[in-house]
Formats: structure tokens, C-alpha cells, sequence
């Protein structure tokens, strides 16, 4: 399984902070699953929006490679400081 | 001797709710140090006025775990390239008011010049690189706020 977490703008629209979901390959895998959901996950999720991601607490981009006990979390960009 | 790659990190980070000692972080970096020839502060704080609306509180949210890590990285490229003698960078989390710190870096140095330029490279990459989001309240309502194009700029004036 994979953890996935959604923050802040994406969070309160999801309706969910946290869920897990059946592994998959990677973090493009992943985001195309949960745009298959439809309605607010396809607008997210969709192309053109700028949704950022890590792995792992790590910042990653659509080709980082998940393993089963994986940390992926979903945000929008920063706007600390 | 300055620190060195070798040598242990002079940086330290703090996540905290509470209003931020600003002359007590200074002391600190200064203290017993008579290596210390210059302290950088910068103070990032809550406006009550953005994109032409009244903010009358502000929500920090955060994600705890890999922002410590995130800022680990930055504070160790930051001794990589420059002679340092002490980091801190405390950032707020919760509820905010206007006039409020929000973040302090803080950096310790011989010299000015390293202070100086250690202090802008930490907020830049502070800006976009690690995970917190602000939430207004303001009088068309609540909204979270975007992310600012110049604050990529700012960050890429640094090089890889």
C-alpha cells in the first residue's frame, strides 16, 4: 500500500487528508489514478494545474519510481516565509 | 576555523506556534563566540494588506516531517558554500496577526559578506522549497494564498 497525504488547498477540495491506496509504479501512475476518479480529483488532478508532490518527504516530479510503504503527498505550491 | 564540510552543522531549525524571540536567537549566535564578526537577521511579517484586501489573521499550515527536512537541506547547501558559524531559522505555524513574525533566519558569520548572502540564499529557497501554506482571513473571506512567480526568480538567481 501507499500513504498519500493532501495539504492545505487541496485538502479542504478533496475532502480528505489522508488515504491509502493499492501500490503502483510511480508518482505518474498514481496522479492518473486519481483523476480517474472524476469531479474534483479529474480538476485537480487534471492537466495544467500546478500540483506539487513528494515522495518520501522528499520534493519529486511525475517519474519518481514508488515502492509498497511509500510516503506520497500532494500540495499546492509553497507559500511559506 | 570555520566550519567546513567536514565539520559538524552550525544550523538549527524550529517549527513553533509561539511569537519568536528575536533578541534571544541573536544573543545566542553570538554568545561565547568571539569568532562571530557579523549576525544577518531577517524577519519575514504579516501584512494586513494583500492584493488590495484588508488580512485581518492568518492560518500557517505546515507538513510536519518534511518541512525539517526540506530546511535541513537548504541550511546544509548554505554551509557548503559559505563559512558560517551559526544558522536558525524558526518559522510560525497556527494562527498569525498582523505585525507578527512569521520567519527568522538568522545567520552567524565572521564577516558580513557570507551573513549577507547566506541569509537571501535561505529565505529564497525557504520560499519555494519548503512545504507550508498560508490561509488569510480577510473581508471577502477566507482564501489560501498563491505562490508568487518573483519568488521563483529569486531563487533561481543562485544557480544549481
Amino acid at each position: 500500500m501507499i500513504k498519500v497525504l493532501y495539504f492545505a488547498r487541496l485538502r479542504e477540495e478533496l475532502k480528505t487528508g489522508s488515504e491509502s491506496v493499492a501500490a503502483v509504479p510511480d508518482l505518474r501512475s498514481l496522479k492518473d489514478m486519481l483523476r480517474a476518479r472524476g469531479g474534483d480529483w479529474a480538476e485537480i488532478f487534471g492537466d495544467g494545474q500546478w500540483v506539487m508532490a513528494s515522495v518520501n518527504q522528499k520534493m519529486a516530479d511525475l517519474d519518481t519510481p514508488l515502492t509498497d510503504g511509500d510516503e506520497v503527498a500532494f500540495f499546492p505550491p509553497v507559500t511559506g516565509g | 576555523m570555520p566550519y567546513n564540510q567536514e565539520g559538524p552543522s552550525v544550523s538549527e531549525i524550529v517549527i513553533q506556534s509561539e511569537p519568536i524571540d528575536v533578541a534571544a536567537i541573536q544573543d545566542k549566535l553570538r554568545a561565547n563566540n568571539p569568532s562571530v564578526g557579523a549576525v544577518v537577521t531577517f524577519l519575514g511579517l504579516m501584512r494586513d494588506m494583500n492584493q488590495g484586501d484588508q488580512v485581518f489573521s492568518m492560518f500557517l499550515e505546515h507538513y510536519p516531517g518534511m518541512t525539517e527536512k526540506a530546511l535541513r537541506e537548504i541550511l546544509d547547501e548554505a554551509e557548503r558554500r559559505w563559512d558560517l558559524l551559526g544558522v536558525r531559522v524558526v518559522h510560525r505555524v497556527g494562527e498569525l496577526s498582523p505585525t507578527d513574525a512569521i520567519v527568522l533566519v538568522a545567520v552567524a558569520s565572521a564577516h558580513r559578506g557570507e551573513a549577507f548572502r547566506a541569509c537571501e540564499f535561505v529565505i529564497d529557497f525557504l520560499k519555494t522549497r519548503a512545504p507550508f501554506w498560508k490561509k488569510e482571513r480577510t473581508g471577502n473571506g477566507d482564501r489560501w494564498v498563491s505562490a508568487r512567480h518573483g519568488d521563483s526568480d529569486a531563487e533561481k538567481r543562485w544557480g544549481e
